[in-house]
């Protein structure tokens, strides 16, 4: 180890006098895809949740297997604010091929933690650097050659865990977790932890402010991805059939569904299943699966992202206009076409509600956190059914595969609602049946589903016009009724819709609005921007159709800003075309290029627009 | 519910109590002559005479003239008129929601053979259990009188001049995608396609019948391997099929060594009775053989192309519970409370 410990210099003064940061940092490790570091960012991330600092591990990788560069970010911050920060205070640098520009992305007097087979660059007099011994480390662990790779990476965990003061109890624990308690893998991964962090104890006198310090911990919180969290929501709602198609960002979410479903819903006297989960031939077949299954009374869905979206337009049409009850997963990532499959977006708002050829207007439901997918998991199901329409719920790859701090899931309280579905018996009471009859005034006709054994029950379910028997019919005056009932149906679904969101501030006239995954960069930036003096109330909407809350919103404001992640303010152009008169008050402010979006730059965003509307 | 006449004359009924009349479906709107209309006659008659209860039969298609035709036969039956060459999802979704129930599926070569062609191999290859029908005519009918993917190459129409591709031959479609039933037929041969029909709707997996159905307005010109004519001339039955009962004697008169009997699952069987050829139904690459053989020799071989009843259904391979997925509820789909704490737990 003399060849790293030669290459220590002396620390630059200024850092001697700083006042430590505790619990206030963002550390980014930039690797190669495919090396094995996931399960050493992982084990950092859970290890700062378990000593109770709110903390965010968000995966910015690239669409391959191996080779490609990777960075990790991870935010820790006592506040709570977890959004993303497009400057690192502290970097893992272990690619070369990257090296240069991940200093560039370290803030002014930041740290580096460096593979010594890197050279230190001179140009950065600010940046603390500390070498790591990564190769004479793995040699004195030889681990076996097909874990090279994985232990290696924990060289960096043990560097880390030493300089910010992780307790290690916690990273071996949080190990145990990610091993499923197997003790071999654990001891080979902790021996190279250990060993690494008792080289810095002896080489590496500390040189930086920063350092993480345990908080009382709210032992409820959940560290969990938006998928995961899906996947339960849709199993608490009793998805019996599921079908889907391979496809990032949303791969995840039915494979979680295949991870649980055995234990939670197997017969526990036969281990027979209460679901089918099907691995489709793409995603036309994946959605018809759905509604075919939609259409014989199970609770059916499938998950996909934006080009499995445009795929399934033609049945989405169709269960819309037959009005059959399915629940699609869109897991937003950046289009148009391939676009970047494995970078985040909010780019299908408009995609999603218009759907389809023709006229169609699709319910969406829109989760902010985690917690939020649990819900909306389970409660689409029941919106599906009781409105006998497709529900799309709308997530993102951020939200989706990140690593979240997350309220507990919400066991529902509310018993399954299963729509109107007439019986035999019931047919055999009312004497008469049409499929298409608003029998109740609510545009919802009540359905039958095949197998009712009563010679009533049956009718023919088409994408073609038809009367109030499912008959086709080309009368326009059939046309005309029927849409009639369908709209009024699905405006009715406005009040059994999850309600906006609202935070306010003292005497605020700015509003903003977002949805979704951007939540803890508002949330920040509105922080930030009320220290400066500049009051803001925050709406996050939930659901499509828009309650009229945020009717009110808009109204109760003298400007509202619409901020999203996607070029054209899709949300902002929806918000106009349901209320045209408040058309001016909205303001779009957007950004797209795939990453999350980042607390300085809403800030600078709203600022910036501000003042323009005080100049101008 | 199963009164159907308000006890008006004592008409003939099957063994569910029904009688003809209540299998039949809304009048047809295809051309006359249609062979589409002779293939519904069939399942009509196939449905009554098997005793199924139209109740628990789901009559799925895609789009195009064959598609639209559950609509005219059983009524009582629900049906799904759904997206072009798509029918194999739907039926997939709702046979694995309610095993308990049959589904015929009716499809055309266009909705077949072009678009649908995906489909209908990744429904072979999972078994799904359903009797799939091709009404196959060589042309689009809906659309008045486009080539199809299994025209003949060299045919001429009206607008469009020579079609110069191969056709695909879906019976060979379903043998490479081990399909456990291939069936051909000819709508002019209608005591045929009912005994295929019967032994279809008797088969676990997937059965799928191709039937030469003519297109009396777009594509019956005697030239055509699609026509009447061309059909009455050029058929060449395997065997003669006949779909028996479990509980019935067979009332043939035959001489030894001429018929093969096959037992089905649900202990009905098929009797085939032996004519000029000497066709394997167990021999997969036979059976290829005799497509390959008779569709060079311009010959329309009908009947039971290929039997392998060996396969695991979709149904058996997905180990579901007893009960239809479609009718569980609440009780049986919500995990408990302390489940997901457990679940939770794991996520701290």
């Amino acid at each position: 180890m003399s060849k790293s410990q030669a290459k220590q210099r002396e620390a630059p003064s200024v850092m001697e006098s700083q006042q430590p940061i505790v619990n206030d940092f963002t550390l980014v490790v930039a690797t190669v895809n495919g090396s094995g570091s996931q399960t050493s960012n992982l084990a950092l991330v859970r290890a700062f949740f378990r000593m109770g600092i709110p903390v965010s591990g968000k995966n910015l990788f690239p669409s391959n297997i191996q080779g490609l560069p990777t960075w990790y970010t991870i935010r820790v911050n006592a506040k709570g604010h977890t959004a993303n920060k497009l400057k690192s205070d502290l970097l893992v640098a272990m690619n070369m091929a990257t090296f240069r520009e991940d200093l560039d992305k370290l803030q002014q007097g930041g740290v580096c933690f460096y593979d010594d087979r890197l050279a230190e660059p001179a140009d950065r007099p600010d940046v603390v650097f500390y070498p790591m011994p990564i190769r004479d480390l793995v040699k004195e662990v030889d681990p076996p050659k097909q874990l090279r790779d994985y232990v290696s990476n924990m060289a960096y965990v043990g560097l880390l865990a030493e300089l910010l003061e992780i307790d290690i109890e916690e990273i071996r624990s949080s190990l145990d977790t990610h091993f499923g308690g197997r003790e071999r893998s654990v001891a080979l991964n902790m021996k190279m932890i250990d060993l690494a962090a008792s080289w810095a104890r002896e080489n590496l006198p500390k040189r930086d402010p920063y350092r993480v310090e345990r908080m009382p911990k709210d032992e409820d919180l959940l560290l969990v991805d938006g998928n995961t969290a899906a996947a339960l929501g849709a199993i608490y709602g009793g998805v019996t059939v599921a079908s889907w198609y391979p496809i990032t960002p949303a791969s995840s979410l039915a494979e979680n569904l295949e991870y649980y479903l055995p234990h939670l819903r197997s017969d526990p006297e036969t281990g027979k299943a209460t679901y089918a989960v099907i691995q489709a031939e793409d995603e036309l077949a994946a959605i018809g699966m759905a509604v075919g299954a939609g259409w014989v009374g199970a609770r059916a869905m499938t998950s996909t992202s934006g080009p499995g979206i445009s795929l399934m337009s033609e049945f989405a049409g169709l269960a819309f206009f037959a009005e059959i009850p399915i629940v699609v997963w869109d897991v937003q990532r950046m289009g148009p076409s391939t676009g970047l499959p494995t970078r985040t977006s909010q780019g299908d708002v408009l995609p999603v509600r218009f759907l389809s050829h023709g006229d169609t207007r699709f319910t969406m439901l829109i989760p902010g956190a985690p917690h939020e997918c649990f819900e909306f998991g389970w409660r689409a199901f029941d919106l599906a059914e009781r409105f006998q329409t497709p529900v799309f719920v709308l997530s993102d790859l951020d939200l989706g595969m990140n690593q979240w701090v997350s309220r507990p899931f919400q066991y529902p309280e509310e018993d399954m609602d299963r729509g109107k579905v007439l019986t035999a018996e019931e047919l055999e009471e009312l004497g008469d049946y049409s499929r298409y009859r608003d029998v109740d005034g609510d545009g919802i006709a009540p359905r039958t589903i095949p197998g009712t054994n009563h010679p009533l029950a049956a009718f023919f379910t088409r994408g073609t016009g038809h009367d109030e028997r499912a008959v086709y019919s080309e009368k326009a005056e059939d046309w005309d009724a029927n849409i009639e009932r369908l709209w009024r149906k699905l405006e009715n679904a406005r009040k059994l819709l999850p309600a906006p969101v609202l935070q306010q501030m003292d005497d605020a006239e700015v509003g903003i609005i977002a949805f979704g995954s951007t939540d803890p960069a508002i949330v920040e930036a509105r922080q930030y921007l009320s220290d400066e003096g500049l009051a803001t109330d925050y709406l996050r909407i939930r659901a499509i159709p828009f309650s009229d809350s945020v009717r009110d919103f808009i109204q109760g404001h003298q400007i509202v800003y619409v901020i999203e992640m996607n070029t054209d303010g899709q949300m902002h152009k929806l918000l106009q075309l349901e209320w045209p008169a408040l058309a001016t008050k909205l303001v779009s402010l957007t950004k797209n290029n795939g990453v999350p979006l980042d607390t300085d730059w809403t800030i600078e965003a709203v600022r910036n627009a501000e003042d323009q509307r005080h100049e101008g | 519910m199963k009164d159907n006449g308000n006890g008006r004359a004592k008409k003939k009924v099957n063994e569910v109590g029904l009688s003809r009349s209540d299998y039949k479906g809304r009048p047809t709107t295809l051309c006359q002559g249609c062979g589409h209309n002779s293939i519904s006659s069939q399942i009509m008659a196939a449905c009554y005479e098997l005793s199924i209860q139209p109740e628990n039969v789901m009559k799925i298609s895609g789009i195009g003239c064959s598609s639209k035709s559950p609509t005219y036969f059983m009524s009582r039956s629900h049906g799904f008129n759904a997206v072009h060459g798509r029918m194999p999802s739907i039926a997939t979704g709702a046979s694995i929601a309610n095993r308990s129930l049959k589904t015929i599926g009716v499809s055309g070569d266009g909705d077949t053979a072009s678009i649908g062609i995906g489909q209908f191999i990744h429904l072979m290859r999972r078994n799904v259990p359903m009797v799939y029908i091709i009404e196959n005519n060589g042309v689009y009918g809906l659309t008045k009188g486009q080539f199809s993917a299994t025209a003949d190459k060299g045919q001429k129409l009206k607008k469009l001049g020579v079609n110069p591709f191969m056709p695909i031959d879906l019976c060979m479609e379903a043998l490479i995608a081990n399909c456990g039933f291939v069936a051909r037929s000819f709508a002019g041969d209608p005591k045929q396609v009912k005994e295929l029909l019967k032994s279809a709707l008797n088969f676990t997996g997937t059965a799928v019948l191709d039937i030469i159905s003519p297109c009396v307005t777009f594509n019956n010109r005697d030239e055509s391997t699609k026509s009447y004519s061309w059909g009455i001339e050029h058929e060449y039955p395997l065997h003669d099929v006949t779909w028996v009962p479990s509980y019935d004697e067979i009332e043939m008169e035959i001489e030894p060594g001429e018929i093969v009997e096959v037992t089905l699952h649900n202990k009905s069987r098929l009797v085939l009775k032996k004519l000029e050829h000497n066709h394997d139904t167990s021999d997969r690459l036979a059976a290829m053989q005799l497509l390959e053989e008779t569709c060079c020799a311009e010959i329309l071989a009908t009947g039971l192309i290929y039997l392998n009843q060996e396969q695991e259904t979709f149904q058996s391979v997905e180990n579901l519970v007893d009960k239809p997925l479609a009718l569980l509820q609440q009780q049986d789909l919500r995990p408990s409370r302390e489940a997901l704490d457990a679940v939770m737990d794991d996520l701290r």
